[in-house]
């Protein structure tokens, strides 16, 4: 299998196997170019962000990489081989504003566990373990959209993580809690990290970045201008763009390419 | 002829009286238009939700004819039901012509385009709000409608109301495959047409009374099922 590097510079992240990878990827609308060749690697159980200012094309990336949104150009690649529909299937996403649905808290797990094939007689164990998981035992009955932010982003997690995803991907999932709410998500990342889960996730937060990150994709103008990990990215950034951004000199990415 | 307030007292005391012929109409109208919203409900929710949520080829001549259909006219839909049932129709020897069976076709086929559109703009509205998830889930397409029909559930039964309304207060269809024949296929509003052509306006008013107050009660039962609803965030 081939290894995934992220920077080819003396602080190189450390290799892993590949599991997903992009090249020259490009996003076309009708009069706009919002991505182009985009090349990413993602090593398996790595923790991977991706940073840059607003409409760098992070959350664009991220759709892509997960079939959300096609590609109108370059080529996604699962474990070496072009991505299909069953790999897809060992990939699972947290949007920044969790989407549940219109039911109680364990009916929402539920269907995920339905939706993933998990048998009848499985389900209240996958279920108990996934509420205690997110520290949601005590609120199992309550209406999910009745809970707090933090609450929801937690259900929205573990709901993700019932599709035993080898790939998880993140797209600001924090960026509208408060720390404590933030900690507690964060606290379930490093759970599933930490028992192979790899982390793809889209961070504005530097300070989030180093407390999940190890590798680091900073994108601007819908383009990859720096990888490398991700203290050294933030620490001592190359490329005039990311310097920017970390000095907080740069808030939006309007760049049309 | 009596002024309305004495004719309104009449109407209000044969309905306390439990008029025996006024229930038995009621009972009747109760029954077809429930039935036919039923088996309007069935075809039109999954219908709705299949042109809400999916694109496919022909999805735009669909959704077009369905929501030209919300408006059909009632003594069209009923002279086309009768031509299919009559005795030189496809469906004429099942012998449904003048039965209320025929009634609840005529109004399963005049209400089901409403509740299909009606549902389809109700679905495809949370579908906009699902659709990255469920994709990302890998949620298959039968999943996704049972979900989508389940998770907007209470708005589904304002649709299912307005079907109700058009069926219950429907006239001239269930009177073309009807008839109005007495103890038999008579409806509310049916009678009230021909009892008020008769003079008899005491009992046609006690109908009209009784059709408005199953209109509020259904409509009052709907707003408080949606309070609830949204108060736990379920609507």
């Amino acid at each position: 299998m081939r290894e995934a590097a992220f920077d080819l510079t003396p602080h190189a992240t450390p290799v892993a196997p590949l599991l997903m990878e992009a090249r020259g990827l490009r996003f076309k609308t009708r009069d706009r170019c919002l991505m182009d060749g985009v090349d990413i690697a993602v090593g398996q159980g790595r923790r991977l962000v991706i940073l840059g200012a607003n409409g760098a094309g992070k959350s664009l990336l991220l759709r892509l990489l997960h079939g959300l949104s096609r590609p109108t150009g370059g080529q996604i690649l699962w474990q070496g081989a072009p991505v299909t529909k069953a790999a897809r299937a060992h990939q699972a996403m947290v949007f920044q504003r969790p989407v549940l649905l219109r039911r109680s808290v364990s009916s929402n797990l539920t269907f995920a566990l339905r939706v993933h094939g998990v048998a009848r007689r499985a389900r209240p164990a996958a279920l108990a373990k996934a509420l205690a998981d997110a520290r949601l035992t005590q609120l199992a009955d309550r209406p999910a959209r009745l809970l707090s932010g933090g609450e929801q982003q937690r259900l929205a997690v573990a709901r993700a993580l019932l599709a035993d995803p080898q790939l998880l991907f993140l797209d600001e999932p924090t960026s509208h809690l408060d720390p404590g709410a933030t900690a507690a998500v964060e606290d379930m990342l490093h759970m599933a990290s930490s028992r192979g889960v790899t982390l793809v996730m889209v961070t504005h937060d530097a300070g989030q970045a180093r407390r999940l990150g190890q590798d680091a994709v900073f994108l601007h103008a819908g383009r990859v201008v720096e990888t490398g990990p991700v203290e050294r990215l933030l620490s001592a950034p190359r490329s005039p763009a990311t310097q920017a951004w970390t000095q907080g000199q740069l808030f939006f990415d309007d760049a049309i390419l | 002829m009596d002024g309305f307030w004495p004719l309104l007292g009449d109407a209000i005391a044969l309905i306390l009286a439990w008029d025996p012929a006024l229930i038995e109409i009621i009972g009747l109208s109760l029954r077809v238009s429930l039935a036919a919203l039923v088996l309007a409900c069935v075809i039109g929710f999954p219908l709705g939700a299949v042109v809400g949520a999916f694109r496919f080829p022909g999805r735009a001549t669909l959704s077009l004819i369905l929501n030209a259909f919300m408006g059909l006219p009632p003594v069209v839909v009923g002279l086309v039901v009768y031509l299919m049932l009559s005795a030189t129709g496809p469906l004429g020897p099942l012998g449904l012509l003048y039965t209320p069976m025929a009634m609840i076709i005529a109004q399963t086929v005049l209400i089901t385009p409403i509740v299909a559109a009606l549902s389809a703009q109700v679905i495809a509205e949370l579908n906009v709000e699902y659709d990255d998830t469920f994709t990302s889930m890998g949620v298959r397409r039968p999943s996704r409608i049972a979900a989508l029909l389940w998770d907007a559930r209470f708005s589904l039964l304002t649709v299912a109301l307005a079907g109700f309304g058009r069926a219950s207060a429907e006239v001239g269809a269930v009177m073309i495959v009807g008839g109005n024949i007495n103890h038999a296929t008579r409806v509310m509003t049916t009678a009230i047409a021909l009892e008020t052509s008769k003079g008899n306006l005491q009992f046609a008013l006690a109908l009209g009374v009784v059709l408005l107050t199953i209109a509020l009660l259904v409509n009052g039962l709907v707003m408080s099922l949606r309070a609830t609803a949204t108060k736990t965030a379920y609507a």
